[in-house]
């Protein structure tokens, strides 16, 4: 039904974008992490609309459900929450920082070659998702599209094996440096 | 005019779904039909998870009077089976207040961001053979995904009542829902591999043994970290009346404190129903083609019995304890059934990838042993660490993890 996809891809979008505005102009840090949330739900819905569920649940589980929640313990933690945040010097390079990210969002945008995958085979992207574990039957995409010929899991440990580990090395020495931070003086 | 559902669509595997869609459709035009028959299915849902609050808070009630000795509500109906009814009378009359001071709109908001996810986790769950509204083939990942959203509302709660009890109820709940949340997602990865499926459906099929006898280890540590995820006893700490009041929802009152309440009855029932699913084999059992939903509910009453048992049994722990138990206990628990569970996998699994139920069964036996030996081994070692009081407040920094006051 195109029609209620459209629908609904324009709810999302007002909500995401409305909520994405309210991170930034509430005043109070915690209502701001909580509009965060929801910006993060309609990116999930968007993934859906995508028919990428797995990608959609592990948005939820990842940013809603660890990333908002440590943010509001952190806020939780400072104070004169309500007040906002101070303005100070480093708001003009924050302005230069996001306006470059921003252009090098849309260049990606624009640069990527877009192609709607037909239904069978869309099906087939889930099942490559999903089972990862047994790995997905090789070329389960058939011919004209470059589909992953493995699961995420065997390209997480094959392929891309090197910057895994790096990235789960450069995890631990975080949580060592926290554990560092986080311990008292005295003992 | 008749309406078909497409056969690969994601409603199509749902027999009440497409039976509702189908007669709804030869009257009404089809995206009217795709409505109602959705509308209709949802409505069951949402009733069956508020009956099924009521109902076990009477059977709570009722059960732990037996535990203690003791009567428990019977002046209302048979049994007192009308208890809830004059529960819920008693709450919705009261009169609704908010704090003075509360975030207003955050603060109405909680209940019902408490009772959603609940009402969201059925919407995958299969209650008797082709019978869950959408069988997402991500099902195990969208409930801990979407039960991941409590603690949100945990915090909103917490922190817009305004009241320092309040706060310290919600920072209790979610560290223990943050701790207990690793155990259970890796207990949960072994089931998923055994049945090569992240689907529910999938994993009821899969299971010719009941995967509570294939891997004994990860049922424990489902069951413990569920528990300390549903806030009971003994590991209530976010809502223990003799210190906060009542946690995060001490300013709460009528009608809101009724939704709170059906949410936290409601997470009993909805999370004994996806153990049974995911452990006791859900539908499956004799004449499971008609009699598919009464194993279900069995199964389902079963565990809410063991929940009841468990909290009546135990006495509350300490913050420390809750997060000792969590951290040094059910942590390598759940890291001993997936090592195990890898290992047998990948040994007795054929050319083709399945495991037959002698294959089952042999890793049965196997986690069995595993089981009791990994107990014996980290209960012994835990022991030394908790119960030991030092006259000076020391810290133990367990590597990695977290650091723990041990005073």
């Amino acid at each position: 039904m195109p029609l209620v996809q459209d629908l609904v891809f324009w709810i999302l979008s007002v909500v995401a974008i409305g909520a994405a505005l309210g991170v930034v102009l509430v005043k109070d840090l915690f209502r701001s992490a909580l509009l965060l949330a929801v910006v993060f739900i309609s990116v999930a819905g968007f993934f859906v609309l995508l028919s990428a569920e797995f990608l959609a649940v592990v948005q939820v589980l990842i940013y809603v459900g660890a990333i908002s929640v440590l943010f509001i313990f952190g806020i939780m933690l400072t104070r004169n929450v309500r007040e906002g945040n101070l303005p100070n010097r480093l708001q003009i390079p924050a302005v230069l920082c996001a306006s470059l990210l921003l252009v090098g969002m849309i260049a990606a945008a624009i640069n990527t070659d877009w192609r709607p995958i037909p239904n069978a085979a869309s099906q087939l992207v889930d099942s490559a998702q999903t089972q990862s574990v047994a790995g997905a039957p090789a070329g389960a995409l058939g011919s004209g599209y470059e589909a992953p010929e493995t699961g995420l899991a065997e390209l997480l440990i094959g392929d891309f094996v090197l910057p895994f580990e790096a990235v789960s090395l450069l995890l631990l020495a975080a949580l060592i440096g926290g554990l560092a931070l986080a311990r008292s003086r005295g003992s | 005019m008749s309406c078909q559902l497409a056969s690969d669509s994601i409603l199509y595997a749902n027999g009440i779904y497409r039976v509702v869609y189908e007669i709804v459709g030869v009257v009404l035009p089809c995206w009217v039909a795709y409505a109602i028959a959705g509308l209709v299915f949802a409505f069951i849902l949402v009733n069956a998870v508020l009956l099924g609050a009521a109902a076990i808070t009477w059977g709570e009630r009722r059960l732990l009077g037996r535990f203690q000795n003791r009567v428990g509500p019977n002046r209302w109906g048979p049994f007192g089976l009308f208890q809830p009814i004059a529960d819920l009378v008693k709450l919705l009359t009261k009169e609704d207040l908010r704090p003075d001071g509360s975030d207003r709109v955050v603060f109405s908001l909680v209940p019902v961001l408490m009772v959603a996810p609940l009402i969201l986790m059925t919407a995958v769950l299969p209650f008797a053979k082709n019978t869950a509204l959408a069988s997402l083939n991500v099902g195990v990942l969208y409930i801990l995904a979407v039960s991941s959203i409590t603690s949100v509302a945990i915090f909103m709660a917490g922190w817009s009542s305004n009241n320092r009890y309040a706060m310290f109820g919600a920072a209790r709940a979610v560290a223990v829902l943050i701790s207990y949340e690793i155990p259970v997602v890796l207990s949960l990865l072994g089931v998923v591999m055994v049945a090569a499926s992240m689907s529910l459906g999938t994993i009821v099929e899969a299971q010719a043994l009941p995967f509570f006898l294939v891997q004994p280890l990860a049922f424990f540590v489902f069951m413990a970290g569920m528990s300390a995820e549903l806030n009971r006893s003994p590991f209530d700490v976010a809502e223990a009346e003799s210190e906060i009041i009542a946690g995060y929802h001490t300013e709460y009152s009528g009608v809101r404190f009724a939704l709170i309440q059906a949410a936290e009855f409601g997470g009993v029932g909805v999370v004994a129903a996806i153990t049974a699913t995911l452990f006791l084999g859900g539908w499956s059992g004799p004449w499971s083609e008609y009699l598919g939903w009464l194993w279900f509910l069995i199964k389902t009453g079963i565990i809410v019995f063991l929940f009841i048992w468990f909290r009546a049994t135990y006495p509350r722990l300490r913050i420390d304890q809750i997060m000792a138990f969590s951290w040094k206990f059910l942590l390598p628990l759940a890291m001993v059934n997936l090592i195990a569970v890898t290992l047998e996998v990948f040994l007795l699994r054929g050319d083709d990838g399945v495991l037959t139920v002698t294959d089952l069964a042999i890793m049965g036996v196997v986690n069995l042993a595993v089981t009791v030996i990994a107990i014996a081994v980290f209960g012994n070692l835990i022991k030394e660490r908790v119960s030991f009081r030092t006259r000076q407040p020391q810290n133990v920094v367990v590597p990695g993890v977290s650091t723990i006051e041990v005073i």
